[in-house]
């Protein structure tokens, strides 16, 4: 049987999809491009994929190794060029982050970033604990071991945890 | 657009460019000594995003304005040919200086950035969106410091207003014009640096003032130029030895 041709694409979107769901971010590594909504285009060619992707915080080191992370999946899967691009015409938010990303993050110890309309800048004193759940919690710093994570103290469990920045 | 116009143009986006690769390096100076972890942090996270703004500022010289490579240009230039203020070369001290040359800094940042988001040059206008997000952190920190250690006693507040006494002047530098700024201002680009100084001190007195600082005079201190035409410290120079030492070494080398 033959696909029509709009199915083709489909069943091949989805698969360039899967495979970029295994493009890990290697500042946070349990979760992928896809989960931190960091694709903004895939075009699937008969000669080449074109990929446009953009990076959270403008500094953000990682971009270049995850450009080429990227590249690498895609080419070993399909055997076909790849071009990455950084797409300027759209800047990355916090909200671009998936729900099965915050759930990762909150496996991960992260605190995952709230939506930004409900954001305000007393929010960072009370983020919930990502080990025991207490909103007992205070803001230590707004910078931690990477540009976005702020850092935080749990009053009742005594842990010291970090949370993924809200970045509107 | 016309030649004028890509003249300004080029001269304020390597101004600010400059003005964030050099703070970014004197911020880099806390990575390793910053008093407690947490600054020691901040001031490397905010080195970090000030040498990516740099980086994104140099990108649109080269890809709109015809510029040479980033790295080449942010390197190589002679120290003449830089348009960094005075206020972002002078070395960093004690930890009271950085604090307050980096609230008084990030407060100009913030209102020309927040000014180019209506620029009629559309990379500034993405870059102003870009970067307003991450702005808002380093006002938080800088702004949280400016105010416990101005209600933090004796000591602090003395220090922190000898800080603000004897910078003050050398921030005004910031707000220096470039040549061609006119045809920028009637072209809607930016809104030139005497109204961005204005919204400055509309930002920053406020703030000092809750602290319990007292401001210095604007007309009495009177702004430290020179930056934007190429006249500098005599802190620039070793300063860039000191960026281009490794990149010296072997300038073919690949990263």
């Amino acid at each position: 049987m033959i696909m029509d041709r709009k199915k083709e694409q489909e069943v091949a979107l989805e698969l360039v999809e899967d495979a970029l769901r295994q493009v890990m971010d290697p500042e946070i590594p349990v979760l992928s491009v896809m989960d931190l909504g960091m694709i903004t285009g895939i075009d699937i060619a008969s000669d080449h994929i074109g990929i446009r992707m953009i990076p959270t915080f403008s500094a953000c080191p990682a971009v270049q190794v995850i450009r080429g992370g990227i590249k690498k999946k895609l080419e070993q899967k399909f055997s076909i060029p790849v071009q990455v691009d950084i797409d300027p015409e759209i800047s990355w938010n916090s909200n671009r982050i998936t729900e099965e990303g915050k759930e990762k993050l909150r496996h991960f110890k992260i605190a995952p970033p709230s939506a930004i309309s409900e954001w305000e800048e007393g929010s960072l004193s009370a983020i919930p604990c990502p080990f025991c759940q207490s909103r007992n919690t205070y803001l230590r710093s707004p910078f931690g071991s990477t540009l976005c994570r702020s850092l935080h103290f749990c009053r009742d469990c005594g842990s010291l945890f970090e949370h993924f920045k809200e970045l509107e | 657009m016309d030649e004028a116009l890509n003249t300004g143009l080029a001269g304020l986006i390597t101004r600010m460019a400059d003005d964030e690769l050099v703070l970014g390096h004197r911020n880099s100076e806390w990575t390793g000594l910053g008093p407690i972890l947490e600054e020691d942090i901040a001031f490397s996270s905010m080195a970090q995003d000030k040498i990516g703004h740099a980086l994104a500022l140099y990108q649109v010289l080269e890809r709109e304005l015809g510029g040479t490579d980033p790295d080449h240009f942010a390197f190589f230039r002679d120290a003449g040919q830089y348009q960094c203020c005075h206020f972002v070369e002078y070395p960093n001290r004690e930890y009271d200086f950085s604090l307050m040359r980096h609230f008084l800094f990030d407060a100009a940042e913030t209102v020309r950035f927040a000014s180019l988001e209506e620029s009629t040059f559309q990379p500034f206008r993405q870059l102003a969106r870009k970067f307003r997000g991450e702005l808002k952190y380093h006002m938080m920190h800088a702004r949280a410091w400016i105010h416990q250690l101005g209600h933090g006693g004796e000591a602090a507040r003395e220090r922190m207003q000898s800080c603000l006494s004897s910078c003050f002047g050398s921030s005004l530098g910031i707000f220096e014009e470039g040549i061609g700024d006119d045809t920028l201002i009637s072209s809607g680009i930016f809104p030139g640096e005497k109204a961005l100084r204005e919204k400055w001190l509309e930002l920053v007195e406020p703030l000092l003032e809750a602290a319990a600082f007292q401001m210095p005079s604007v007309a009495e201190t009177g702004p430290d130029t020179g930056g934007r035409t190429g006249i500098h410290t005599s802190f620039l120079q070793p300063l860039l030895d000191e960026m281009r030492e490794v990149f010296r070494m072997d300038p073919a080398a690949s990263w």
